[in-house]
């Protein structure tokens, strides 16, 4: 079998350019228009205008829409190779599909410019607007306008598809130099924070343009320096890791110890030379990846569908209130944060135990909507009149003090310090999921998640196993909730939406569900990048398309990535089991060969008995 | 002496359908006993009465002298019954030591802070639980150890993974094993390597074996007595040879012999 695998499959052919595919061009040409128009309807180009990427050729908003083609372009000539049939080698006639697909994308955007010149819809359709007009058009006429987008699309089409056909090394050339400009100039404001720290003004005051974004010559000196680092890097990265994988007993051992000093002198040293904004950012990454932990914990190890997180969030955030602020309405012990936490510990699990002892019981969809429930039934509960004496109703509770070590005070004032708190309580929470994970108890966590009913017949009581899920969950959202209150001084209903249980679920989902390393990644890229439920993130201008980018990205997730950004090995192989099993085929059949080999001559010539 | 495991008038219903009427079956220690019967006799609903995943409407089971209806799958498991699945089902994205490990769970004790503080007591349970595993794994030779303990049990081939769920079951350390359809599915060769693995199980392990098997040269050479189930009924009971001429039983499986023509 593999003898004619390995003969047919390196057969390919060159096929001839008029040779396309036209019905697949249509459809994805079309999907290109599609997506552009949807784009700079719903104001994308025009409210990311300000943000400049580099300085005076790109900005966020022309990003928005150029990144579309370029993608399809990409997308549209790609071939899946079945193995054993002769494939296309990639050619011109790829260049062609790209080009064609990216053209009729121009030509949709054309459409529209000349609808939004002589039509005036602009009443259901707030972004038909000149201002598009004028952005799309370079301010230079309907006729310049409409061919430059032709051309652009058509050329990013180009670009995307000639992926397929340049060499691997130019490849990664083009891609590090590409994705290196497109962070360096999204992360300036991070950059030029810590340049700040470090008194490395000058560098950036050479690299950025003083309206933002990077200079056109910087921007190519960057690309140039990416591009050599790759040529340089190429490739270790990924066998220093395979390597690392690979290292076993002692030797990986010392090798985590030296990645975890790493880490953790970088996450407490860094801190001092950001600044405030920096730095409250990385408190809010903090909370919602404290939020996230335990989420996972309850999702990705136990697999219950939590949809009304934010209660235990909620839960915390309250008790530390009404335990430390003065103008607690009702009852003001004024404790000290310390002492509340613990107290916030105990209410937090009773909490979990309250309301997941009835939830509990049931499967699936049925949990997810009974969750999201008692999600709403908390945060309403907090809101009411009946409970406004003791929690103060809409007004929430105010005045609550930071939190007091004797020799320093965490206030929100000093993002640094709340930061440096929510570091603490991150790696407890790193602590704790890692050690259950690997323990008996997430063992049954795995066996529940996998199936519920032979989980219970091999002797795990499987309604107390998730109960003690639901409580380390509900334990470390209030850890977040608390800090939160400590944070920012007050607590109101209001802040514990059912937004934010949503907006953790998809941090838990887009960096890898079970997956301690996904969960940091994702509320990084979710929360540090696009923003939390109200805290901004680096790139601010999403603040008002925020929610349609998670919707986005989620659906996108589910579909093509279902293991998330960074997979747990073994979810990428459930997702990915037909592959998985090939490997596994392929790798399995000398272990296979020996293990025969070893049989027939236990069992001798004669075969039949088995050997006793 | 008092069985080992003694039913009495079983009956389970599922809406109007009787799936067992008036069952009474006993096991003593140390014996094999397999179940028998044609398609929808009721044998694995019969198998999961016992083990608390239907509730019988009448009758009751006595375990060890002591009833154990009415109590749910986990604590029959800790009594020590443990069973197979007629359709295979494994933990498919744990790996093959992890699903052993986890069948541990009601023979272990340690819960959240042995494994945050990584007590001593936590550490040496682990050990214990990885040897038994092995251990228990080793019982197939060396078709699910070495490279394969780290493999996700879906990646398995069908033997195998027939071979880990009998494992999983011993692995819960129990008294009375109840196997559903331990060989199908496998070829004659496999059929008869796990033949002589269930008569081990008895000999080596000391497990007392229920077993519902369709493939009658394995009930011949490993069951000490054999019960034949029809429409929820036992019709026969008897070693296997006196089953096998039983013309009720030939009537069940065949149905009636025709007239014969002259």
């Amino acid at each position: 079998m593999s003898a004619t695998m390995t003969s047919t499959s390196a057969a390919t052919y060159r096929p001839r350019v008029s040779d396309q595919d036209w019905r697949r061009i249509a459809t994805w040409g079309g999907l290109c228009a599609l997506f552009l128009i949807l784009v700079s309807l719903i104001g994308m180009p025009v409210g990311l205008d300000r943000r400049i990427l580099i300085h005076p050729v790109l900005s966020l908003g022309y990003l928005s829409l150029l990144w579309i083609p370029l993608v399809l372009g990409y997308v549209v000539s790609k071939h899946v190779v079945l193995e054993g049939m002769a494939a296309p080698e990639p050619g011109a006639r790829d260049l062609v599909t790209g080009l064609v697909t990216g053209a009729i994308g121009g030509v949709g955007l054309a459409v529209l410019l000349l609808g939004i010149d002589n039509f005036n819809i602009r009443d259901p359709l707030v972004n038909w607007s000149p201002q598009l007009l004028s952005l799309l058009t370079y301010e230079r006429g309907l006729g310049f306008g409409a061919v430059a987008c032709i051309a652009i699309c058509a050329f990013l089409g180009l670009v995307g598809s000639s992926i397929h056909v340049v060499p691997a090394t130019v490849r990664r050339v083009m891609s590090f130099a590409a994705y290196g400009l497109l962070l360096f100039s999204v992360l300036e404001s991070a950059i030029s924070d810590l340049s700040e720290g470090f008194r490395l003004e000058w560098l950036t005051d050479i690299m950025f343009a003083k309206r933002g974004g990077l200079t056109l010559i910087s921007s190519v000196v960057l690309a140039l320096l990416l591009g050599a680092l790759s040529v340089v890097f190429g490739g270790r990265v990924k066998s220093a890791t395979t390597r690392y994988r690979e290292l076993e007993g002692l030797e990986r051992q010392r090798a985590s110890t030296i990645l975890f000093v790493v880490v953790a002198a970088l996450c407490i040293v860094l801190p001092l030379f950001l600044g405030t904004i920096m730095n409250e950012l990385l408190a809010n990454v903090g909370l919602f990846l404290l939020l996230a932990l335990g989420l996972n914990i309850v999702v990705g190890l136990a697999g219950i569908l939590d949809l009304g997180y934010v209660a235990f969030f909620a839960v915390g955030g309250y008790t530390t209130a009404v335990l430390t602020s003065a103008d607690s309405p009702f009852f003001a012990p004024e404790l000290h944060f310390g002492i509340t936490l613990v107290i916030v510990v105990v209410i937090a699990g009773i909490t979990g135990l309250v309301i997941g002892a009835p939830v509990i019981r049931m499967r699936g969809d049925y949990l997810a909507i009974v969750t999201l429930g008692f999600g709403e039934i908390i945060r309403l509960l907090f809101m009411s009149d009946w409970l406004k004496p003791y929690f103060g109703g809409a007004q929430g509770i105010t005045n609550v003090p930071g939190v007091d070590l004797g020799f320093a005070t965490i206030k929100g004032t000093d993002p640094r310090s709340v930061f440096y708190l929510v570091l603490v309580f991150c790696a407890l929470a790193i602590y704790i999921s890692w050690r259950l994970q690997v323990s008996r108890l997430g063992r049954a966590w795995m066996a529940i998640r996998e199936d519920e009913q032979v989980a219970e017949a091999m002797g795990i009581n499987t309604v107390n196993t998730k109960l003690l899920a639901f409580v380390v969950g509900a334990i470390l959202a209030s850890f977040s909730g608390a800090i939160l209150v400590a944070k920012v001084g007050s607590v109101f209903p209001n802040s514990f939406m059912i937004l934010v249980s949503i907006i953790i679920l998809v941090v838990v989902i887009v960096g890898g569900m079970g997956n301690i390393l996904g969960v940091i990644v994702g509320s990084f890229v979710l929360i540090g990048v696009l923003g939390g439920p109200r805290q901004p993130g680096l790139l601010q201008e999403f603040q008002t398309f925020k929610l349609l980018i998670y919707g986005a990205l989620l659906v996108f997730m589910m579909l093509k990535r279902p293991e998330g950004l960074v997979p747990s090995a073994r979810r990428s192989q459930e997702l990915h089991q037909e592959e998985f099993l090939q490997d596994v085929w392929l790798k399995g059949e000398d272990h296979e060969a020996e293990e025969a080999s070893e049989h027939a001559a236990e069992t001798g010539p004669g075969g039949d008995e088995p050997p006793t | 002496m008092s069985h080992l495991l003694e039913i009495r008038n079983l009956k389970i219903t599922f809406g109007g359908l009787d799936a067992l009427s008036g069952l009474d079956f006993h096991v003593d220690e140390g014996e094999i006993v397999s179940v028998i019967g044609p398609n929808g006799a009721g044998k694995t609903t019969f198998f999961n009465a016992i083990t608390g995943m239907v509730e019988p409407a009448d009758g009751d089971i006595i375990f060890e002298g002591d009833s154990i209806r009415g109590l749910e799958p986990h604590q029959v498991t800790g009594l020590g019954i443990a069973r197979t699945f007629q359709n295979v089902r494994l933990f498919p994205n744990m790996t093959v030591l992890e699903n052993i490990m986890v069948a541990q769970h009601c023979r272990t004790s340690q819960l959240v802070f042995g494994a945050l503080l990584q007590t001593r007591a936590f550490k040496r349970e682990e050990e214990e639980i990885r040897a038994r595993a092995e251990n228990v794994l080793g019982f197939f030779g060396s078709r699910l150890i070495g490279y394969r303990l780290e493999q996700p049990a879906f990646v398995l081939s069908y033997a195998n993974r027939r071979r880990l769920e009998i494992a999983r079951a011993m692995a819960t350390q129990p008294r009375l094993l109840l196997l559903d359809e331990p060989v199908a599915g496998m070829n004659p060769m496999e059929t008869a390597e796990l033949t002589q693995l269930i008569g081990k199980l008895r000999t080596e392990w000391g497990f007392t074996i229920v077993m519902i098997e369709h493939d009658m040269r394995v009930v011949r050479d490993v069951s000490d007595r054999v019960v034949v189930l029809d429409h929820g009924i036992p019709i026969a009971h008897g070693s296997y040879d006196e089953v096998s001429t039983n013309p009720d039983v030939i009537e069940a499986y065949l149905g009636r012999p025709a007239e014969r023509h002259a």
